[in-house]
């Protein structure tokens, strides 16, 4: 265990590194630009304001919170310490309700879905990627192209394919929001159903797409192993099947792990943009009424969020495959 | 080379990515010239017709009009002189006008309104009529004056001096034969602007393809330029190039895309400048790859062959690397065009995309049909031919690679 103490604290450590510069990122390139996101905050504030004092007085309270007149570093430290504490000011298209409160409302709709999805879609396409790369056959013949062209499918494609089968024409399915709409949130059994039907949609476009993906690269992986000499050598020596299968699948799946943590970011992208279609109450949805509304502290607060939710899920893939893969092991013993 | 050529187009899958690659291609090429109609141009008045066939109402104001000698039941006047409503005439005119008798035909509606015109006064207060019996010869006035109305329509056109300038009357009485008027076939429907769906896609793939294209060509160029630096130079530049491309694969490119996307404003963002913002923002898959390329091979017997012989590096770069990972290359940059074009879709639907009313693209198409409620509203020719569209680009983009891959790295073919 102790080997393993130094290679996680590489990991958390990098980790932190590139929190570090996504939150100056998300800080510093609004500011690059012509507009400074700030002025265009207090700008906004004054317009249809009349007195000049007042506007005055508005825009010095700017000036003091925000402090657009201090040199940057400064600002940044400000704005640092203000997202810290969790204040990302007030929402201007939800005035007065302030931004975190809506992420906080946003963000676990958003986990919840995506998060089960991925890890569902993941292991279900490569289980199938490697099931069409054992049998092959006309199961590959089939599946194969079948699975090329669902992954290329854009994930708000999918769910608008989803929503009219299912919502329009068969009237399945709930066709938008989290929740029906005549109902408070509150444990009720009526309430919790009604969360499951507008579950559905959302979750399987995002798990069809994601095995597609996966699938494919799943059975290139798992052909390439199973035409490897050890494979070969393996049935020479006349193991079963099953137990070379086993072998061959852990090895295909290796730099699947890999791939799902550099993807992951991508992924979540799309199904941000397929949670819109579906108005489910997420991220997605938050993203788009921010753009919609001009919502500057509502828009940022949702990149800051969407960045840390990433890193923090491809910190976990990366841990996850420091336990599986025993050449880390094989690393950390010597 | 040409046997290289040869070889990819050997590959089934190569060559069926290939060719419905190059009829969508092809097809934006040659679709504009036989359709010379601005794509953006509102035929449909009203949102999301069906697709089908429809009778073109501009088209018929433009065609000669007949007036049709109709049965009376059409006729507005004949509608208001019903036989009760004659008689009542009738009375008032020898009652209260004095006009003879032998004078009055009921039965010829236009002498009888003729006869009503010249001798009632509205303003008049005849005496020996109840209040309202006075008040409903007022209301049948009312009625008489406007049956006689041509109420039509104004057609107006703007002048050179741009003032507005009467060029037609069509009246309520005018008809024109349907067979002379153009009809307009819509295949694909009309969108929430009524726009003819087909025409759009067109443009719209043509523009999505060119910001497809300018991405793919950026992220390409900036990886590849970056991964030959790494690899080939190493030591520190490796390190600082390696760090950077590592913080951006984890930092999702799509948050980095709205940042930059609302940042530059909606003034700045035309096509062009999606496609550049999308390619700045989509290079380091292109630099991981070609850095471990360059890396194995670095110390390959001719390439310290060429050092030994005291080449430069630039020369060593392009003459000794470039050509072995030049098929690697081409395949990054297939799929970063692929990519591209759905960046932007998903930035459009987000309402960051090309700020531009001038032109489509896939994914305003999109963000439109969405926030017209074209998904719910079951207007599926707003949308799916443009999803449809989407998944077979970048799925035979996607077949294309493949098949080279299979050519390239033998190591794959089944």
């Amino acid at each position: 265990m102790k080997g393993y103490k130094k290679y996680y604290g590489q990991k958390i450590f990098w980790y932190f590194l590139t929190l570090v510069f996504a939150v100056i990122l998300n800080f510093i390139l609004p500011r690059l630009m012509p507009g400074n996101p700030v002025s265009a905050i207090a700008s906004k504030a004054v317009s249809g304001m009349t007195d000049s004092t007042a506007i005055q007085k508005v825009l010095n309270d700017y000036a003091a919170k925000f402090g657009i007149n201090e040199p940057m570093y400064k600002q940044f430290f400000m704005w640092l310490g203000n997202a810290l504490r969790g204040d990302f000011g007030v929402s201007f298209s939800q005035y007065p309700r302030p931004v975190s409160d809506i992420i906080a409302n946003a963000v676990w709709w958003t986990v919840c879905l995506q998060l089960p999805a991925i890890i569902v879609g993941w292991i279900l396409g490569n289980l199938l990627g490697a099931i069409a790369a054992y049998i092959k056959g006309a199961f590959d013949k089939v599946i194969l192209p079948v699975f090329l062209f669902i992954g290329n499918v854009p994930a708000f494609g999918m769910a608008t394919v989803l929503l009219y089968l299912f919502a329009i024409r068969l009237k399945l399915a709930p066709s938008s929001g989290g929740y029906g709409y005549d109902l408070i949130p509150n444990m009720s059994w009526t309430f919790i159903k009604s969360i499951i039907a507008h579950y559905q949609l959302p979750f399987w476009s995002i798990v069809l797409i994601t095995i597609g993906g996966q699938a494919i690269g799943m059975r290139s992986m798992s052909i390439y192993e199973l035409n490897a000499d050890y494979v070969k050598y393996s049935r020479f020596l006349g193991i079963k099947d099953r137990k070379i299968v086993g072998y061959v699948f852990r090895n295909a799946m290796l730099p699947q792990v890999t791939g799902l943590a550099l993807s992951l970011g991508t992924m979540m992208g799309g199904a941000l943009v397929a949670e819109m279609i579906f108005s489910y109450p997420g991220l997605g949805m938050t993203l788009l009424s921010a753009v919609n509304g001009q919502d500057y502290p509502l828009l940022s607060a949702c990149t800051l969020i969407i960045t840390i939710m990433v890193l923090i899920a491809n910190l976990a893939v990366e841990l996850l495959y420091g336990v599986i893969d025993p050449r880390v092991k094989a690393n950390q013993l010597d | 080379m040409k046997n290289t050529i040869k070889q990819v187009f050997h590959s089934g899958k190569f060559l069926f990515g290939f060719v419905i690659f190059m009829f969508i291609l092809l097809t934006c090429l040659i679709y504009p010239i036989f359709v010379t109609a601005d794509p953006l141009q509102m035929i449909g008045q009203g949102n999301f017709f069906k697709p089908g066939t429809y009778v073109s109402i501009e088209e018929s104001t433009l065609e000669k009009s007949y007036t049709l000698q109709l049965p009376k039941q059409f006729s507005k006047l004949e509608a208001v002189l019903d036989i009760d409503t004659r008689a009542q005439i009738q009375e008032f005119l020898i009652k209260n006008a004095g006009v003879a008798e032998s004078e009055i035909d009921v039965t010829d509606a236009e002498g009888l309104v003729a006869l009503w015109k010249a001798n009632y006064d509205p303003n008049t207060k005849y005496s020996g009529l109840t209040t309202a019996k006075r008040k409903a010869l007022k209301r049948l006035d009312n009625q008489i004056t406007a049956a006689m109305k041509d109420s039509g329509v104004i057609v107006a056109e703007k002048d050179e001096e741009g003032n507005l300038k009467q060029s037609k009357v069509i009246k309520d009485t005018d008809y024109v034969n349907i067979n002379d008027v153009t009809t307009k076939t819509f295949l694909l429907g009309t969108d929430n602007f009524g726009r003819d769906v087909l025409t759009e896609l067109v443009a719209a793939t043509k523009s999505s393809l060119k910001i497809g294209l300018l991405a793919g060509l950026i992220a390409t160029a900036i990886g590849l330029m970056l991964g030959l630096l790494a690899g080939y130079v190493g030591g520190l530049v490796d390190n600082i190039i390696i760090f950077i491309t590592n913080l951006f694969t984890v930092i999702p490119a799509f948050v980095i895309l709205i940042l930059i996307s609302y940042s530059v404003g909606d003034k700045a963002r035309g096509i062009a400048m999606v496609g550049i913002i999308i390619g700045l923002t989509s290079w380091p898959w292109t630099t991981r790859s070609v850095r471990s390329q360059v890396i194995s091979l670095r110390n390959r017997d001719h390439v310290n062959l060429s050092k030994l012989s005291g080449h430069s590096m630039f020369r060593i770069i392009f003459t000794d690397i470039l050509p072995y990972i030049a098929s690697y290359v081409v395949m990054a940059m297939i799929l970063q065009i692929s990519s591209g074009i759905l960046a932007e879709a998903q930035l459009s639907m987000i309402g960051l995309g090309p700020a531009t009313t001038k032109t489509a693209t896939l994914g305003l198409m999109m963000q439109w049909a969405m926030q017209y409620s074209a998904h719910l509203n079951g207007s599926w020719w707003a949308y799916f031919p443009v999803v449809i569209l989407i998944a077979l680009i970048s799925f035979s983009l996607n077949l294309m690679n493949t098949g080279l891959d299979q050519v390239f790295n033998p190591q794959l073919r089944d």
